[in-house]
């Protein structure tokens, strides 16, 4: 067998990363094929936080400035969903990190980053399709209708995904750290499900206590849903403060900054990372 | 193949390595032996880039391990202590998938991977899930996976721990046949047996240091070839088998009277044994149990720690 080089020129170096991304991610949609059971695992729960938040929290919470609580309620469910495809992100690399896969995958001449990246787009691809599934239980079970314009409906869904993505990058980097699969739900889970509730997804933050208003306000959380609220034309609540004046924006930014912040310290941590 | 020169490791306050020289011609075998925290992991992740040094430089292909470690990546297969493959997918796409990643066009992935696995006995179950194999086949698939560019230098780290005699074994052959072929191997382990059977050389670690390097005869003439241990009817049967003893070997017997047994250092084992054996039975003195002990790795540590020590 002839003896491989590293590629020399930059747009070759480029086209090796963009190959071993896919590679990779195709890896994820491979593991899911072999364990179809998984796959309705992410449909299946959104559906149920629908019909059960809809249904049972729907049938005592009513609105300070009227409206549907359905309406109200799946773009909070739209954004808890996003934020935990950080748990599924933290243990998928931290199953590979216990394995010993990283190591194989890091002693192979692969492009800088594209494990990971790989990774997270597949994960982001899969997350699609469970939001594309809730918003049609939404639709049909839930009475949700997007009152925006398509290009309003679509940016709702954008801003969405760039949230889950940026999240996908902070379980990333958990789950180079913790050393199993069980630890890696626990460093996510354990935190971003209550953080969801501390935001304005199922209730109005008018009624809560003023020590807690503060950082249900501020949480980026409560920004990504009243954005979507915003873009999709659902009944919202009124914003006290800055980022929920300016959701669109701050949802953004929220990104932005985290992806700013993990993803370098994620492929850095990967490039160092012992199993 | 191997060069390093040197190489210094820290991780916090402990010092893991602290300078380590190696040097493996091609197409030979050195075992680092070594108890755990040695320091044998640490340098086989040195070698194959996946830690950088804090100190001293390494070769290995004629890459260095630090400023072209991309290159290198392309000429070292690693195997290491756990089988590193996706337990979901099944062998043949596990081995599609790490070809794809050393950037075969997607045919040769294929054909690679159906050449190793039939070469690795795994054919039959190439289209099966991994975690549906046993342990001895997860390590075969493993060591495919790491040798799916047919690498000149091939590291393993502790490839038999955990694996039934046989699959061991079945190791052990795959390994001396690819050595034939000319790759040069690495490999730790924490057998001597092991270290016995496979290496041209064996380098002894130890705290981060290299405590004795030499051919496994070499360092077994350091080390001597154990102990004759006999077990005795009766308190009257051992005085008489002390006397036996002392007059047929050279080394002073470790007498234990509760359990009436006694054991002698000897240097050449089985010739000894032999000798104690005729002279017991020429003297007419039943014996419960006879034996050639080997020298345990924890003998081999004390007295090569000892020799360097000295």
């Amino acid at each position: 067998m002839t003896v491989l080089e590293p590629p020399a020129t930059r747009s070759a170096r480029f086209g090796w990363a963009l190959i071993d991304s896919l590679t990779i991610a195709g890896r994820t949609y491979s593991r899911l094929r072999a364990q179809p059971g998984e796959l309705a695992g992410f449909l299946v729960f959104p559906i149920i936080m629908t019909v059960l938040f809809g249904y049972v929290f729907g049938s005592a919470i009513t609105l300070p400035g009227g409206g549907d609580y359905r309406s109200y309620l799946m773009p909070g469910i739209f954004m808890q969903v996003a934020a935990l495809t950080a748990v599924a992100a933290a243990t998928a690399v931290s199953e590979d990190m216990a394995l010993g896969l990283i190591d194989r995958f890091r002693a192979q001449p692969i492009a800088r980053g594209a494990v990971l990246v790989g990774r997270s787009v597949a994960d982001l691809s899969i997350h699609l399709l469970s939001v594309a599934m809730m918003a049609l239980c939404g639709v049909v079970i839930a009475g949700w209708r997007p009152h925006g314009s398509p290009l309003e409906t679509l940016a709702g869904f954008g801003l969405l995904a760039l949230f889950a993505y940026a999240m996908i990058w902070i379980g990333t980097y958990i789950g180079l750290f913790v050393k199993s699969g069980a630890q890696a739900d626990a460093a996510t889970f354990g935190w971003l499900f209550p953080l969801t509730f501390l935001a304005n997804a199922f209730v109005p933050l008018e009624g809560l206590p003023s020590w807690l208003r503060p950082i249900a306000d501020w949480n980026p959380m409560s920004a990504v849903v009243s954005a979507a609220r915003l873009l999709f034309g659902n009944p919202g609540s009124a914003a006290a403060s800055w980022p929920l004046r300016h959701p669109v924006t701050s949802t953004i930014c929220w990104s932005v900054l985290i992806l700013a912040v993990f993803v370098p310290l994620a492929v850095r941590r990967y490039r160092t990372a012992t199993s | 193949m191997i060069y390093a020169e040197g190489l210094r490791k820290r991780y916090g306050a402990v010092d893991a390595l602290k300078g380590v020289d190696l040097e493996v011609p091609q197409g030979t075998v050195c075992g680092l032996l070594g108890p755990n925290g040695a320091g044998k992991t640490t340098v086989v992740r040195i070698l194959t880039t996946l830690l950088r040094p804090d100190g001293g430089t390494a070769r290995v292909a004629g890459c260095d391990v630090v400023a072209d470690a991309d290159r290198l990546r392309y000429r070292i297969g690693l195997a290491g202590q756990h089988a590193a493959v996706d337990e979901l997918l099944t062998g043949q796409r596990n081995l599609v998938m790490f070809g794809r990643l050393y950037h075969l066009p997607r045919r040769t992935a294929r054909r690679r991977a159906g050449e190793l696995l039939e070469r690795f006995g795994l054919a039959e179950a190439a289209d099966r899930p991994v975690k549906t194999y046993s342990g001895g086949m997860r390590r075969r698939l493993d060591l495919a996976a790491s040798l799916i560019v047919a690498p000149p230098v091939l590291f393993l780290d502790e490839p038999t721990t955990g694996l039934d005699p046989r699959s061991r074994l079945a190791l052990w052959d795959l390994l001396r046949e690819l050595v034939s072929e000319g790759t040069t191997v690495l490999l730790t382990t924490q057998y001597l047996d092991e270290a016995d059977h496979l290496a041209d050389q064996i380098v002894v670690v130890d705290s981060g240091r290299v405590v004795a390097s030499g051919s496994p005869s070499a360092l077994k003439g350091k080390v001597g070839g154990g102990r004759v241990s006999i077990a005795f009817r009766d308190a009257g049967d051992l005085s008489a088998g002390i006397e036996v003893v002392r007059g047929v070997l050279p080394g002073e017997p470790e007498i234990d009277r509760g359990e009436r047994r006694l054991a002698v250092p000897v240097e050449d084992g089985a010739a000894s044994l032999i000798k104690v054996a005729t002279a017991l039975d020429a003297a007419g003195i039943p014996v419960d149990d006879l034996g050639l002990r080997r020298p345990t790795l924890d003998e081999v540590f004390l007295r090569l720690t000892e020799v360097t020590a000295a």
